[in-house]
């Protein structure tokens, strides 16, 4: 049963980037998009990523792309007629067959490596939230509070930069 | 059971059409879409070595990779608006004012 769930999660998430890539009306680009995260998170859950599966959903599916729809709305794009960069047309062949050999060789390649030891049955016996919780809380404490640091941050970039100018700063720019 | 190459064979995929929309598209909005289709690419391929090595680092650092996406788009986003508001440019090879 999981080959045909990977294969369908797969085939889809593929189509929907390319329909992404690919679609004039930035909307239908978004909508394709969405499509895209949602298969993702299947095939998270599929890795028995069930945490991450949930939280793509959320935050991926319900915050960033709903702020990337706000914005194409908000900024009322015209579907322009010259949608590409016509420049690059020519070196889509060569890409095209580099990217075939390299899909190629990943897909030939052996990977082994040192085994860790949250194996399915370990992570199972506590829950698999609990198990990157108690991770992300002790080996990757550092990490997280940058995160941390780094998102508010981003919030008082974005602030500052979208806010709009008051009417004391437009009296101040036309003296 | 999948083999790991077919998950990294599909986040290869993904990678690259992200790849080619950054390179190719004039929206600013559809370039960002684009970043995020890589990100969601390294994600994939995070997870699924996570799955294969039995390991939880990687699920880890893929929580670590949305936050950074996240913030991403805020910000990407407060540029573009802004772009727009002074009317500068509609498209991305319109701005070159940083050009030298």
């Amino acid at each position: 049963m999981v080959p045909v769930f990977f294969a369908y999660f797969a085939g889809v998430s593929v189509v929907a980037g390319i329909l992404t890539v690919a679609l004039r009306n930035p909307v239908h680009c978004g909508i394709a998009l969405l499509a895209l995260l949602g298969h993702i998170a299947g095939l998270f859950v599929l890795l028995h990523a069930e945490f991450l599966a949930a939280v793509q959903v959320i935050i991926y599916a319900g915050a960033i792309l709903i702020l990337y729809l706000f914005v194409l709305m908000l900024l009322n794009l015209k579907t322009e007629e010259r949608y590409l960069h016509r420049r690059y047309a020519w070196y889509m062949i060569g890409a095209g067959a580099v990217a075939v050999e390299l899909v190629l060789l990943l897909l030939t390649s052996g990977y082994t490596g040192i085994k860790g030891e949250a194996t399915a049955e370990a992570v199972a016996k506590i829950g698999n939230s609990t198990a990157i919780g108690v991770l992300m809380f002790s080996d990757y404490l550092l990490p997280f509070e940058i995160v941390g640091v780094f998102l508010l941050g981003a919030i008082v970039g974005a602030i500052v930069l979208a806010k709009t100018p008051g009417r004391a700063d437009l009296s101040g720019e036309e003296r | 059971m999948v083999p790991i190459s077919a998950y990294v064979a599909v986040s290869a995929i993904l990678f690259l059409t992200g790849l080619v929309g950054v390179l190719v598209r004039r929206n600013f909005i559809i370039v960002l879409m684009s970043i995020e289709i890589m990100l969601n690419a390294a994600n994939l391929n995070l997870v699924a070595f996570a799955h294969n090595m039995d390991s939880l680092a990687g699920q880890v650092v893929a929580l670590f990779v949305i936050a950074i996406a996240a913030g991403e788009a805020a910000v990407g986003l407060a540029i573009i608006i802004v772009v727009f508001r002074g009317k500068i440019a509609t498209n991305v090879d319109q701005i070159n004012l940083l050009k030298w």
